[in-house]
């Protein structure tokens, strides 16, 4: 950074305002249709896995070793089949959403107190119907728990997909870099900061109003 | 109305939970199954709604083999309610209660509706409706758990230890309730419990069940009582069965004597003229004032004057058994128990001795009537002529050993 450059240009964010709204909504599309997209393979995958204890364990792991690979190796790899699309991005990010909530939909169903199970059976809830309407909304609290910690991550992960030209407002931060000029590196982290705790409150407020009965704060497993 | 075949349960690991059960439980009757821990009570009531398939033998409703029924659907015609009430923590009360009928399809109103009356049923409160389950205490909990077996009243109701997971006091409560239900609504009641008072409490009939899932005995609570099949049952029953057949006598048919129960007005002279140690003093209404103790009374002047020992307790001839009767006598300071009319007047008092001797008179079966209307006189008589002494003598060995008094009721009772 060449001397007597301020960190923050005022002005330069003024000249970008639209320009920034435009980024970060494509942002926010690229951070969070990953957390929907695995809370959609998540839930039946944590139901099966719930049913079935034996197939927990080698999906947990699967999940795990997806987790482990390095963003851009399987950005790299993905760019074969999607090209530097959106897809690209989201593939990665919606595989490594599963390592956090597949545990949270196992972990959520696993709450729901033995006598009430039971007397859902016994009153004559199929086996489906009690899922449905009795396991899985007792399971939300959990559920969400590991969706905020998903939507968190995922948020700041899809800087990374900068490498391939679709990083939302990563774009700021490599541009910032190639002309070692601060302000908008500056202005992307505190932007993508801002939207992790915006999707967080906006997550507790949810769970709030989806659960008025649970009281007890419950934590991502 | 409920009927086992040869049903037994068997596990793979080699257990057997229930074997060889027959059994046919009456309608409109409380049906308890009973036993320690292990056999086989709870698998068998849950034989009955499908929770559990017998190994083998038929498990039939109203004559039909339950197999023939989608589980789901047989569920929906027979109330269940569990121990720890199993509500739905995402569910209103209401909605809690509305959980059958709306499986059966009813709208959302009319099963609002019919939920609403449950909750009055059970004695809770309206404005509990929209509350949730953890807003409530064990107690009311237990109660929706109550309300929601019934919700689309259904002829059977299945309860496994439906009140073992509240304190005494509320469990207390919830036993009288159900009672008071069941006089109301008279379903056919399967009854899981392992506490045996609670079997003598509740239940009309009572299966007793021995570890390995054998069927001891099946009899009315009296009977079970007074003739226990084996050592099993009698042990399982326990040592004070004697003082629990008490409660099926009603203390109506307790003799009493009124020799010692004097009006505050009269003279302490006649209190001395009753030859008896302690006399009781009541009011114009011959509701009871309290003890005076001959030996300590003034010299003149009436029992007014006298220095009164507080009562201890009464019982009551209307709603009373003889067990109340007893426990009046052993906890009175004059070890005279004071029987009472609905009123609360004074009808007559007796001791232990005399209690236990009508007791074994009323429970003889061939007219027992006679027996008792003759046992009675003579006691009374026996009583006056028996000096103080002795009679404080009766009640002191009734005070130091009481499991005495209980022993000489139960073997004259198991003789007959």
């Amino acid at each position: 950074m060449s001397d007597g450059e301020p960190l923050v240009r005022w002005a330069w964010i003024g000249d970008h305002l639209g320009e920034l709204a435009d980024y970060t909504g494509v942002h926010l599309r690229l951070g969070l249709l990953p957390v929907l997209f695995g809370l959609i393979i998540s839930v039946p995958l944590g139901i099966l896995c719930h049913r079935w204890r034996w197939l927990y364990a080698p999906v947990l792991t699967v999940a795990n070793i997806l987790y482990s690979i390095p963003s851009l190796a399987l950005f790299m790899i993905f760019v074969k089949y999607t090209g530097l699309t959106e897809r690209t991005v989201m593939i990665p990010l919606t595989l490594y959403t599963l390592s956090v909530l597949v545990p949270n939909v196992v972990d959520g169903l696993a709450s729901v107190p033995e006598p009430v199970r039971q007397a859902a059976t016994a009153l004559g809830f199929g086996p489906v119907r009690r899922v449905v309407q009795v396991e899985l909304p007792i399971a939300v609290p959990v559920v969400i728990a590991g969706v905020r910690v998903a939507a968190v991550s995922s948020i700041s992960l899809v800087a990374v997909g900068q490498l391939i030209g679709q990083g939302g407002l990563g774009y700021y931060i490599t541009r910032g870099l190639q002309l070692d000029f601060p302000t908008p590196i500056v202005t992307a982290i505190v932007l993508i900061m801002l939207l992790a705790l915006t999707t967080d409150a906006l997550l507790v407020l949810a769970q709030r109003l989806l659960t008025p009965w649970s009281r007890s704060k419950v934590t991502a497993t | 109305m409920i009927r086992f075949d040869a049903v037994s349960k068997n596990y793979p690991n080699g257990t057997t939970a229930v074997d060889d059960l027959s059994l046919e439980l009456a309608e409109g009757g409380i049906t308890v199954l009973v036993g320690p821990s292990g056999c086989g009570k709870t698998t068998t009531l849950r034989m009955i709604n499908r929770m559990v398939e017998p190994t083998a033998g038929t498990v039939s409703l109203r004559g039909r083999d339950i197999r023939e029924v989608n589980a789901p659907e047989l569920r929906r015609g027979i109330g269940y309610v569990i121990q720890h009430a199993g509500l739905f923590p995402h569910r209103t009360i209401l909605d809690n209660i509305a959980t059958v009928p709306l499986l059966l399809g009813w709208s959302r109103k009319k099963a609002r509706a019919r939920a609403a009356e449950l909750l009055e049923l059970v004695g809770l409160p309206a404005e509990m409706a929209g509350r949730y389950p953890s807003q409530l205490s064990g107690g009311q909990q237990q109660r929706v758990g109550v309300a929601r077996a019934l919700g689309a009243d259904p002829p059977v109701l299945l309860m496994d230890e439906p009140f073992s997971a509240v304190d005494p006091i509320v469990r207390a409560e919830l036993q009288a309730e159900f009672i008071r239900l069941q006089k109301e609504l008279h379903k056919t009641i399967v009854f899981v419990t392992h506490d045996i008072d609670e079997a003598i409490k509740l239940g009309d009939n009572i299966a007793v069940f021995r570890t390995g899932g054998r069927l001891a005995q099946f009899d009315t609570p009296e009977r079970l009582l007074a003739q226990p099949a084996d050592d099993f049952v009698a042990g399982f029953v326990g040592q004070d069965r004697g003082i629990r057949r008490l409660s099926f006598l009603k203390a109506a048919e307790v003799p009493l004597r009124d020799g010692a129960v004097l009006p505050a007005t009269s003279p302490v002279a006649s209190a001395r003229a009753a030859d008896e140690p302690w006399v009781l003093v009541v009011d114009a209404e011959r509701r009871p004032l309290g003890w005076a103790a001959v030996a300590e009374l003034p010299e003149s002047g009436t029992l007014a004057d006298a220095p009164l020992t507080p009562l201890g307790h009464t019982f009551s001839l209307v709603g009373d058994s003889a067990r109340a009767a007893l426990d009046s006598a052993l906890l009175s300071p004059s070890r005279l128990a004071v029987g009472v009319d609905a009123d609360g007047a004074v009808v007559g008092v007796a001791d232990a001795h005399e209690l236990s001797a009508g007791v074994a008179a009323a429970e003889v079966p061939e007219a027992a009537e006679d027996a008792a209307v003759d046992a009675a006189p003579e006691v009374a008589k026996d009583g006056d002529a028996e000096s103080g002494v002795s009679k404080d003598e009766v009640a002191k060995g009734a005070d130091a050993k009481t499991g005495d008094t209980a022993g000489s009721v139960g073997p004259g009772g198991g003789e007959r």
